[in-house]
């Protein structure tokens, strides 16, 4: 099969990824479509570290997938703190940190 | 079929290739799923399909460990985490269809196009010889083995980084997730004073009390007739006031409280 092909689907994934980003008003799903984009350079690490014969991009994916962990912990408190606050899910409310 | 297989099949392998087109459409759509599904959990489900199908795309790029994970740390931690979040800040918070900056939807779908467009000519214009992992996973004894010499080996300070970095993203959702507490909690001495105090220290109401119909909404009728929002739970204190509350009936019940005759109650006028 064509190897290209694998990064053809990364490149389409990214791209739905980051139109969510851009369209969605729920901060839920504009995260999910975050975690969509991390997941698409993941498989083109993965593509990438067959295409050359080390597993360096697959260990970077890994990494990719740790911080990934990490940031949705932080950024879903961060969520719960605003929607306690302003009882809104949606990214247009949160338009001040404070308050 | 066998001859849409051979167009893009140039090393021979059948079984790799009807694994990536099956994950691939399975992944593309859940992507497009998640984009245009209006509920936040349908597109919740979406996106864990595509995760599935990447995991599963992961294995089939002979890296068995990355699948394991990406199931067990995507689909198995982070969408956990994600529809918990989602069950607290409400299912039913629906999309809101407002645009807030004009036309900015419009141009969204035009950059995303023109983004896919720019990635997928650059991707074509390039050249691609596969070297394969046979020799890379071999070299240790197992992808696993691999990928363990490379992490305790070459990206050991990587590796310590991001430990300190999940110790640190654990305290700050804690931090994050905490509420002080502004006053201190009431002891039970304070609680029981505050319902002497309140004037009405006695248990409230049911909602069956005297009332017509034997729902939480409907206000009990006290013994004059008159209905009190005393047995209504809180929240729906004014939404149900006057619902279920027959004023004939209550009338009569009045009538009654104060020693007057009635006559026998017409059942197809309550119903009403």
């Amino acid at each position: 099969m064509n190897p290209a092909n694998y990064i053809y689907l990364s490149a389409i994934l990214f791209s739905l990824g980051a139109v969510g980003v851009l369209v969605r008003r729920n901060v839920i799903v504009v995260f999910m479509c975050v975690e969509l984009m991390l997941n698409a350079s993941n498989l083109a690490f993965v593509a990438f570290a067959r295409q050359h014969g080390n597993l360096d991009g697959q260990v970077i994916a890994f990494f990719v997938m740790v911080v990934a962990a990490a940031e949705v912990v932080v950024g879903l408190a961060i969520v719960m703190t605003i929607f306690r606050t302003r009882r809104s899910a949606s990214v247009d409310e949160a338009n001040l940190l404070k308050y | 079929m066998t001859s849409l297989l051979s167009l893009v099949d140039t090393t021979g392998n059948t079984g790799e290739t009807i694994v990536f087109w099956v994950c691939a459409i399975v992944a593309v759509v859940g992507a497009l799923g998640m984009l245009l599904s209006h509920r936040a959990v349908h597109s919740a489900l979406f996106i864990a399909s595509t995760m599935i199908a990447l995991a599963v795309l992961y294995v089939s790029l002979a890296a068995p460990f990355l699948g394991m994970t990406q199931i067990v740390v995507y689909t198995g931690a982070v969408m956990m985490l994600f529809l918990f979040v989602l069950m607290i800040v409400g299912v039913d918070s629906a999309d809101s269809l407002v645009e807030t900056i004009k036309g900015q939807r419009v141009a969204a779908i035009l950059f995303g196009l023109a983004f896919a467009a720019l990635l997928l000519a650059g991707i074509g214009s390039a050249t691609f010889d596969v070297q394969g992992l046979d020799t890379a996973n071999t070299i240790d004894g197992g992808n696993v083995q691999g990928i363990a010499h490379l992490i305790f080996g070459r990206y050991v300070l990587a590796f310590e980084v991001t430990s300190a970095l999940l110790i640190t993203a654990a305290l700050g959702a804690m931090v994050l997730a905490h509420r002080e507490r502004h006053t201190p909690r009431p002891t039970q001495r304070e609680r029981s004073e505050e319902r002497v105090r309140s004037g009405y220290p006695q248990n409230l109401p049911g909602p069956g009390v005297y009332a017509l119909h034997n729902a939480v909404g409907t206000p009990a009728l006290l013994p004059d007739g008159t209905p009190t929002d005393l047995s209504v739970p809180e929240p729906l204190r004014g939404v149900s006031a006057a619902v279920g509350v027959d004023h004939k009936d209550t009338a009569r019940v009045v009538t009654l409280a104060s020693g007057g005759a009635v006559g026998p109650a017409d059942d197809e006028g309550t119903e009403s």
